[in-house]
């Protein structure tokens, strides 16, 4: 077993600037609505979730590769950030039969999300 | 086949072999793939072979060690919720691809379930080949639709004041739930604890049942 030594060093003071898109854009208990688009070819995002809103329960980290376009071998360069995102089950189903408290969660890529 | 030669009036359905019936379309399609990728050298013949190694090494006894340890050793359990991917491998279980693995803990109001509604992704490294039925178009539609009913039909029913709680696995995450030790279970050893942790139990239909409790 590796034993992980603590960190610490504390960041610097003057931080340096980050590239565009290299921090995520939500953070955790951010509203967001994913998005209504159609895409042609290999999507990750299934129709039923398409324009529900949900909240963001988990960003994952590190930005990983967008699967949509890695489908088509487009694998880099193209990294971004997954998020779990959680939905009401009585949001995405009217009528649904159970309390109120049931939820679904699923990682979507940021391009697919609309802050709200 | 000439030398076959006992007879079949009698009813026993004899499962074909591969080769038995005329191969379709996707099996055409595979093997044309194949092999083009092993003309063109991009792979082996032998990777092919060797991952399906990898895959036949994984089982549901090794995700039930995890989640045994997880509950007799609250530091691991601790790293296994903040990155199961992590944790699996300090064990020696390796993740051979590039997803993540998140655990999802039962708790007294949260129950856990996972599905996958585009296709069949599972946390194999951990839990192998899924069952059919998690690759059918009826599991798959109705466990986001109307969980509660599909839990029932597993015989798990889970109170109205519990938070239900479906993970879809659309994409980089693979899920792994870690099931509540079951009541009565605190003699037990890390042995017998990982004996009780079935495969459904970590896909989250079924609750782990203590067989000295809960069936008696």
């Amino acid at each position: 077993m590796t034993t992980t030594v603590p960190a610490v060093t504390k960041p610097l003071s003057f931080p340096v600037v980050k590239a565009l898109g290299q921090e995520p854009a939500f953070d955790v208990g951010d509203q967001v609505r994913i998005s209504v688009r159609f895409p042609i070819g290999h999507y990750r995002v299934p129709f039923y979730v398409r324009g529900k809103h949900g909240v963001i329960r988990m960003v994952l980290k590190p930005a990983a590769v967008n699967n949509e376009d890695e489908a088509y071998g487009r694998n880099a360069g193209i990294k971004s950030y997954y998020y779990r995102v959680s939905i009401l089950l009585a949001d995405l189903w009217p009528g649904y039969a159970g309390p109120p408290q049931d939820r679904l969660d699923i990682e979507v890529f940021e391009t697919w999300l609309e802050r709200m | 086949m000439a030398t076959h030669d006992h007879h079949h009036e009698h009813e026993h359905a004899h499962p074909k072999a591969p080769d038995e019936a005329p191969p379709g379309y996707y099996e055409i399609m595979e093997i044309a793939v194949r092999e083009l990728l092993v003309e063109k050298k991009l792979i082996e013949p032998d990777e092919i072979r060797r991952q399906i190694e990898v895959l036949d090494s994984r089982t549901p006894a090794l995700g039930a060690k995890v989640v045994a340890r997880a509950w007799v050793d609250p530091a691991f359990r601790a790293r296994l919720l903040d990155n199961g991917r992590a944790a699996c491998e300090e064990l020696g279980i390796s993740i051979y691809d590039d997803t993540q693995l998140v655990v999802l803990e039962n708790t007294d109001k949260v129950h856990n379930l996972i599905v996958c509604t585009l296709c069949s992704c599972y946390p194999r490294a951990v839990l192998g080949l899924p069952p059919d039925w998690y690759k059918a178009k009826a599991y798959r539609a109705r466990a986001v639709k109307e969980p509660r009913a599909v839990l029932q039909e597993f015989g798990t029913h889970i109170p109205d004041d519990v938070e239900v709680r479906v993970s879809d696995s659309t994409a980089m995450v693979r899920y792994l739930v870690l099931p509540q030790r079951p009541a009565g279970a605190e003699d037990l050893t890390e042995e017998q604890l990982a004996a009780l942790v079935t495969r459904d139990a970590m896909i989250g239909v079924v609750r782990v049942q203590n067989p000295g409790t809960d069936r008696p």
